[in-house]
């Protein structure tokens, strides 16, 4: 059935740039996706995740570099019949039923699966027959996820997957994908909320300013990065200078209260310790993959 | 197979297309009563009346209306219900599905084809037992065959129209445009009872020539079928033309 070598990647960015206008949104990532990966593509807004999704299902052409999705052009309409695709910004009728344009989406791909089993994977049972006018935004927001995998896709790109859900939807959505990576499909999303990526994917990246900044699976992006965060109070204002030199990210200093994240608490302490300052409430806790991104992203910060 | 067969995807766009349409009653119902409304009020008291050309005047006017009932799908069909489905960003939830471009806009067009043949059979019918014409069936299925086939340069119209403009003002822009077109077509009534400078522009416009098709069936003076053809095909280029350009022109701002 499946006329590519097991070798050919799901997505393939090489040296990939897109700029609108002036503004250059994607600045060159490389990248590949093999088939069953479950990856997040995390980073704040403006990042350039929903770029990097749309160049990769062909909604956007790239302005340098090449994608290919199955090792095709993703504008091939063969390549789009083994993807699902759930997008941010789209729209849909109000007219129809979820029933109705799910089972019409269906007749776009080759191997659909039967309606009923698309909207069950997206709870959206209960609302197969309403009006899809009469949805609420998390209803939608499902309505798309059913309309991304009722064609039985190989691969799915969900971007911002959950936004708009209430924590039953998310947590049902999330067992979701979980059932999807389980029977061997490759799922892309981007997010912004760590946890949702840290409890789906085997695998982050992580996307600031158009480039990637990390590419691992959680617990090794974990351990790369500043792993703990150290948070302690001072009665005297902290002597000028006492953290140069020292190995920490994301230092905050205010009314007393100092944090930052730093691999070495230990060597990190004893130079404050020896440079005269006064601390209190000492608190060093391992840090969680918030913490981790922060010291991704504003690595620059502290040095 | 790699993709899925074409034909039953088209014949499934077309039925979910025609579904939406019916649901809207804004469209359906104005264009399934609007023409109807409009012979009784227009057509009807001329219906028993003959024209110096010995063609029932009644026969001449509900082939009009049904002329404008076509034009009145294509119109707003395609000109609302594209603008529509942009403004709705249903556009960009298909852009990233295997469905064809070509699929989407021949369901469209197939769609459009049904609600006007729905929209002009019951519109003769109507005309024919109300206005107690006398004129043969297949008189008729020669008008309803031409005005479909004819209708092209139609949809082109409502296509230039719907990439061309925003939801909100496309039900104004058909209407600015069609309603005066069809009026200064004679569509509404013959072209000899309307104001003389009516009279000079109307042999210009799409719709006359659209007219033509139907009035010649009748046996109605009209001018040689290849001439309207000629207009038609004319007038289809020139609106494609501009649809293709507003669609390109949105292409390149959405998807580039």
């Amino acid at each position: 059935m499946d006329p590519l070598p097991a070798t050919t990647p799901v997505v393939e960015m090489d040296a990939v740039t897109k700029r609108y206008g002036a503004v250059e949104a994607v600045r060159g990532i490389s990248l590949r996706i093999d088939a069953g990966e479950v990856v997040a593509m995390l980073g704040p807004n403006g990042a350039g995740k929903t770029t990097s999704v749309g160049l990769m299902v062909g909604l956007r052409a790239p302005s340098s570099g090449a994608v290919r999705l199955f090792g095709l052009p993703p504008t091939d309409r063969r390549a789009r019949s083994r993807a699902g695709v759930m997008l941010q910004e789209s729209g849909t009728t109000g007219v129809l039923t979820p029933r109705e344009i799910v089972a019409l989406f269906g007749h776009y791909y080759p191997a659909p699966m039967p309606p009923a089993q698309a909207l069950a994977l997206a709870g959206l049972t209960d609302k197969a027959d309403a009006r899809i006018g009469t949805l609420s935004g998390g209803q939608r927001q499902r309505l798309y996820f059913a309309l991304a995998v009722c064609g039985n896709p190989d691969v799915l790109f969900l971007d911002e997957p959950t936004v708009a859900m209430d924590v039953e939807a998310r947590r049902a959505f999330v067992a979701s994908v979980h059932t999807l990576a389980a029977e061997g499909k490759t799922v892309v999303f981007t997010t912004h909320y760590l946890r949702e990526a840290e409890e789906m994917a085997r695998r982050i990246v992580v996307i600031d300013h158009g480039v990637v900044i990390a590419d691992a699976a959680p617990r090794e992006l974990m351990a790369r990065v500043a792993a703990k965060r150290v948070a302690f109070s001072v009665a005297d204002a902290l002597p000028g200078g006492a953290f140069e030199g020292l190995a920490v990210t994301a230092l905050e200093s205010s009314n007393g209260h100092v944090r930052f994240l730093t691999n070495e608490p230990e060597a990190v302490l004893r130079a404050l310790f020896a440079r005269g300052v006064e601390l209190r409430d000492l608190e060093v806790a391992g840090a969680d993959l918030e913490d981790a991104f922060l010291s991704l992203t504003r690595r620059g910060d502290a040095a | 197979m790699t993709t899925a067969p074409i034909l039953p995807m088209l014949l499934a766009q077309t039925r979910s297309d025609f579904r939406m349409r019916w649901r809207v009653p804004a469209f359906s119902l104005t264009s399934l009563i609007l023409p109807i409304l409009f012979f009784t009020f227009f057509g009807l008291p001329f219906a028993r009346n003959t024209l110096p050309s010995g063609v029932s005047e009644g026969a001449y006017l509900l082939a009009s209306f049904a002329a404008y009932a076509v034009g009145n799908v294509m119109v707003y069909g395609f000109g609302i219900g594209v603008a529509v489905e942009r403004g709705q960003k249903i556009d960009l939830l298909l852009r990233a599905t295997p469905l064809p471009a070509g699929v989407a806009i021949a369901a469209k067009v197939l769609t459009a084809l049904i609600f006007s043949l729905i929209s002009i059979s019951a519109l003769i019918v109507y005309g024919v037992i109300a206005g107690g014409i006398h004129q043969g069936v297949a008189t008729w299925v020669n008008v309803i065959v031409r005005l479909l086939v004819g209708s092209l340069p139609l949809v082109g119209l409502g296509f230039a129209i719907g990439y061309s403009v925003g939801p909100n003002a496309a039900p104004a822009v058909a209407n600015l445009v069609y309603l005066p077109l069809a009026f200064a077509s004679g569509l509404f009534m013959p072209m000899s009872q309307l104001p003389g400078f009516v009279q000079r522009i109307g042999p210009y416009l799409p719709v006359y020539h659209y007219g033509q098709l139907a009035w010649s069936a009748l046996g109605a003076p009209a001018e040689p079928l290849v001439v309207s053809l000629a207009w038609l095909a004319g007038y289809t280029a020139l609106f494609m033309a501009i649809a293709l350009r507003a669609y390109r022109r949105e292409e390149s701002r959405k998807f580039a």
